[in-house]
């Protein structure tokens, strides 16, 4: 361990830490309003340190999805850190160890993976640690204290916050939708083939979590097909 | 809810969530350059949210009037890129707001 680079690490996963704590506690507030007990909310984001797969993976089990819905939505919504990952793999150093590497892959997230590309050096164990260390405090630190929040929180104000989590999306969708017009269409899209799995008689016998893994594999494929995303577009 | 399958759905969530992440760092070296691949993930999570939020919240709250309402509230301050934490409180609070309005 080199104390210099996993204290640089510290130091460049503050901000996500930060960040992480305000997003995390909306997720542990929601989740425990809607019926899931403190402790699997907060063991869920100290093992999966993910949003949208979490969040998704929570909406399901709250409806007893069953496992195979469950690891194949977790599969789609997260199989972008494949490729992030892919990066990575090629910017640590060479001497890391398999186990190094083992420990180093549970910490890639959209944002510790941003920052860790932008450094110039290659990437040590050491610093990767420091920079997933800060990330997982504040992700874990903001879901308890955001469902332990609920505990305070008058009856009839938990009744209306079933409509946070969704609240949540929402601030994700909308702001790239406002500037570029393929996520608009890929988020309209979204939207027209989620309303028919809801409404369409025949449709409507496919059960929640099968009809969201069709609608993203199909919109996000003619997305991609008519409007490739160029590369500065990806941030 | 049954603790047995929570622990169960957990474990399958967090177990999934490492393998893709692990995956690549141990078994490849080459780096992916294909467009429409790059362009398809781009575009996941976007629609994944799209499709779990429409139409499900407009029975998240007591009331469609007062969800519909949340999902306003929630739209414009998304729009003028609040934090997820202040669309989220203000979703909710407005739909209480109209439930206690008697809606």
């Amino acid at each position: 361990m080199k104390k210099e680079e996993f204290l640089q690490g510290i130091r460049d996963g503050i901000p996500i830490c930060l960040g992480y704590f305000s997003v995390s506690m909306a997720f542990g507030l929601t989740s425990v309003l809607s019926g899931l007990p403190i402790w699997a909310t907060v063991l869920i984001s100290l093992t999966n340190l993910t949003s949208a797969g979490q969040f998704a993976g929570v909406n399901l089990l709250l409806v007893h999805g069953n496992m195979i819905e469950l690891a194949l939505t977790t599969l789609i919504i997260n199989i972008r850190y494949f490729l992030m990952s892919l990066s990575v793999s090629q910017k640590v150093e060479s001497k890391m160890t398999l186990k190094e590497r083992f420990a180093v892959s549970f910490g890639i997230t959209d944002e510790i993976f941003a920052v860790s590309m932008q450094r110039k050096e290659n990437l040590t164990s050491s610093y990767m640690a420091g920079l997933i260390l800060m990330p997982v405090i504040g992700w874990t630190g903001g879901t308890l204290t955001g469902a332990v929040a609920t505990s305070i929180m008058p009856e009839v104000l938990s009744s209306a916050m079933g409509i946070a989590l969704y609240g949540m999306f929402i601030a994700i969708i909308i702001p790239p939708a406002r500037e570029h017009k393929n996520v608009l269409f890929a988020v309209m899209l979204a939207i027209l083939f989620s309303l028919a799995f809801a409404y369409v008689p025949g449709l409507k016998k496919c059960s929640g979590g099968w009809s969201i893994i069709i609608i993203t594999l199909i919109v996000s494929a003619v997305a991609a097909a008519l409007f490739p995303v160029e590369e500065e577009e990806e941030k | 809810m049954k603790t047995e399958y929570l622990l169960m759905g957990i474990l399958v969530m967090a177990g999934m969530t490492y393998l893709i992440r692990v995956t690549p760092m141990v078994l490849f070296r080459k780096k992916i350059n294909h467009k429409w691949v790059k362009s398809f993930l781009y575009y996941v999570p976007y629609v994944v949210l799209s499709a779990m939020t429409f139409p499900a919240i407009f029975s998240s709250t007591g009331s469609k009037l007062s969800a519909s309402f949340g999902c306003v509230a929630a739209m414009i301050l998304a729009y003028f890129k609040r934090s997820l934490l202040t669309v989220a409180l203000g979703a909710a609070i407005t739909a209480f707001l109209v439930q206690l309005a008697g809606f």
